[in-house]
């Protein structure tokens, strides 16, 4: 039974490789650089990191793995621990109980490191800006390399957004995005 | 129904307790289904209640309102981590087990999947885990004091956003009750449209969890399968009404819009594909000894404690509690559906999974009800700035979410949020307690708490 289904599904189905907005790839290569950021490969490790998050956007970042988006098609997948990672993927308002938890884990991690701010709580809190508690987005507590706005962002949007930043990164493939419809 | 109380009589109250919180002059307490008391504060404190799912309560009106629950004052904070401003505060302590042999393995508040935060420690002995002790409150975001002050056609986004999973819940739960204080009946159309919403977050959490289960135990196929038909659910909630997780669609009055053209096709054809792929899958769940030997007799909730507790949802459904919001009378649309309420007495992990299995079919019957039956006419009316109390109640996909709030000229003066997972988290801590450490994965996926709906 298992194997009929999945031959089934494996037959039937190819998930579309997606590819971000050209100007962001040039923005984020650009950033990159003038930072003096040290280039990684392509295939690129992620640990998350809720901070104060209302578990929308992890919904979403479960979604980027699932049969359709499939995050690692792009070399890029989750781990376990900030120590295996090349991004830190923050998610939430950066709250007073996180801030510390975040922060250690970005220490931990191995250099070079990126930080990605995914949802707009991780952007400047989102609409939890205001309260006391709230320290103001990813960018309060760790430095940010490039932000996925969206309450929550869809994961065409997330996706895009990290292969931009993997293109930016990239010594060999200069990027050479192919824009699907519906992508720009 | 709300009645105020002495003391004596506060801390005498039987009944199945829901929650408690204080406001500026009193505590209340409120028990299933919808009775509200409370007590008048006396030097800033009240006295304990003795219910086991009060716990949690007590200390949160601690820590937000600084009020003392007379007879707990032992307790640990809840959401007060003892945190400076920027966040550095000190690593917790837990006392040790006294049992020879026993260590402590600290776990979070950044675990290793994508999930939200929390610290648990437990002591463990060899593999066998002898106490868990659950520390919460890395999501508070002080979510009460920014609902404080505004509207509730401005606050409802706050409501949207308690616990993302649930947030048509949450959103609905919020409506029923600034609806009641404003002495408001929405509109025929958007009830049936909210009611869809709500079936759709059912089934698309329900299948979400049930995959990651499997995935736990180690077919990451079932998991492949089962995240699949979340998407398909969620893509057809974003045609049908604009947003993937149909946040913001309910609010105060009715609901934000209508359903987009195309809209019930989308839904029916995502309906469709779940009803069509789940029986292989389910045959799947239920034939294979290897993921059957993880799941049966894991991480055991025993009827008592869940009636203890007066747990809900899927947690109370697997260990022989027969509570759904949905059954409460008023509950609008569900009495002219005939609602179908599964029950088990296991109280393992497959017994929560097969609840939510058994559900899944029947929210594609509610949804599909309400599609054939939905009445024309208005969406949404426009409270007039009113002032009175108001408690409301929805089923979320993990039981009753209730909503208590003063309006005061049309802005709300106090709000309290009771999500089902606060009665939950106990629940976890005990059903660990019956496995071995490997599995505390698996069983906190089974009874999945809130994290976010708890801290507020
Ligand atoms: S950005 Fe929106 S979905 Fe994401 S955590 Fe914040 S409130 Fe939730």
């Amino acid at each position: 039974m298992v194997w009929k289904t999945t031959i089934r599904h494996i037959l039937g189905r190819a998930a579309p490789a997606l590819r971000p907005d050209p100007a962001l790839a040039k923005e984020m290569s650009a950033r990159l650089q003038a930072g003096g950021a040290r280039k990684l490969g392509r295939a690129l490790s992620i640990r998350h990191v809720a901070a104060g998050s209302c578990n929308g956007c992890e919904l979403e970042l479960r979604a980027i793995q699932n049969l359709i988006y499939d995050l690692t098609q792009y070399g890029l997948s989750f781990v376990a621990s900030p120590r295996h990672a090349d991004i830190l993927l923050v998610t939430g308002v950066s709250n007073r109980n996180m801030a510390q938890a975040l922060r250690q884990a970005r220490t931990a991690m191995p250099e070079p490191a990126l930080v990605v701010a995914v949802g707009d709580c991780a952007l400047d809190g989102g609409v939890f800006k205001g309260s006391p508690v709230v320290l103001g987005g990813a960018k309060a507590v760790v430095p940010v390399d490039l932000v996925v706005a969206g309450c929550p962002p869809n994961p065409a949007e997330i996706i895009a957004g990290l292969v931009a930043l993997v293109d930016a990164h990239d010594t060999k493939m200069p990027p050479k995005p192919k824009i699907l419809p519906g992508m720009t | 129904m709300i009645r105020e109380l002495s003391a004596t009589e506060w801390q005498a109250k039987q009944g199945r307790f829901v929650a408690l919180w204080t406001d500026a002059n009193f505590a209340y307490a409120l028990y299933h289904p919808g009775e509200l008391v409370f007590v008048a504060l006396e030097q800033g404190g009240y006295p304990a209640l003795a219910h086991k799912g009060a716990g949690w309560f007590m200390r949160l009106a601690r820590d937000l309102n600084g009020h003392v629950a007379r007879g707990f004052e032992a307790a640990p904070p809840a959401i007060d981590h003892g945190a400076a401003p920027d966040g550095s505060g000190p690593w917790p302590e837990f006392a040790r087990h006294p049992a020879e042999g026993a260590h402590q393995v600290a776990v979070g508040p950044v675990h290793a999947g994508i999930i939200e935060p929390g610290h648990f420690r437990f002591d463990v002995k060899g593999e066998q885990v002898l106490r868990l002790t659950a520390r919460l409150g890395y999501e508070h975001k002080g979510i009460l004091g920014l609902m404080r002050g505004k509207s509730p056609a401005h606050a409802a986004r706050f409501a949207a956003r308690v616990s993302g999973d649930a947030t048509v819940a949450h959103s609905l739960a919020f409506a029923h009750a600034a609806e009641q204080a404003a002495g408001l009946t929405p509109p025929p159309r958007a009830v049936n449209l909210r009611a869809i919403m709500a079936e759709l977050e059912r089934l698309a959490n329900h299948a979400s969890d049930v995959g990651a289960m499997a995935g736990d135990a180690g077919f990451a196929f079932l998991d492949a399968r089962f995240a699949l038909l979340r998407e398909l659910v969620c893509q057809a909630a974003q045609a049908a009404f604009g947003h993937r997780l149909m946040m913001d669609r309910v609010v105060p009055g009715g609901v934000a819009d209508d359903l987009a053209e195309g809209g019930r096709e989308a839904i029916l054809a995502a309906l469709g594909a779940v009803e069509a792929e789940l029986p292989s899958l389910r045959r799947v769940f239920e034939d294979y000894a290897s993921l059957q030997d993880r799941v049966v007799g894991t991480g055991l909730v025993p009827p008592a404690l869940a009636e203890a507790y007066a747990a809900g949802g899927y947690v109370g459904r697997a260990s022989g509690q027969r509570g759904d919001a949905r059954l409460s009378p008023g509950y609008a649309p569900y009495e002219t559906f005939a609602l179908y309420v599964p029950v088990e007495q296991a109280g393992d992990v497959a017994a929560r999974i097969k609840v939510r299995l058994e559900e899944i079919p029947e929210s594609i019957r509610l949804v599909r009800e309400c599609l054939a039956s939905l009445p024309g006419g208005a969406l949404c009316l426009a409270p007039d700035p009113a002032t009175g109390m108001g408690l409301g109640v929805a089923e979320s996909f993990r039981g009753a979410v209730w909503y208590w709030l003063r309006l005061d000229a049309g802005l709300i003066a106090d709000i309290f949020i009771a999500d089902a997972s606060t009665l939950h988290w106990p629940l976890l801590e005990h059903a660990a307690t019956t496995s071995i450490l490997a599995d505390f994965p698996l069983i906190n996926k089974s009874i999945n708490g809130s994290y976010a709906g708890g801290d507020l």
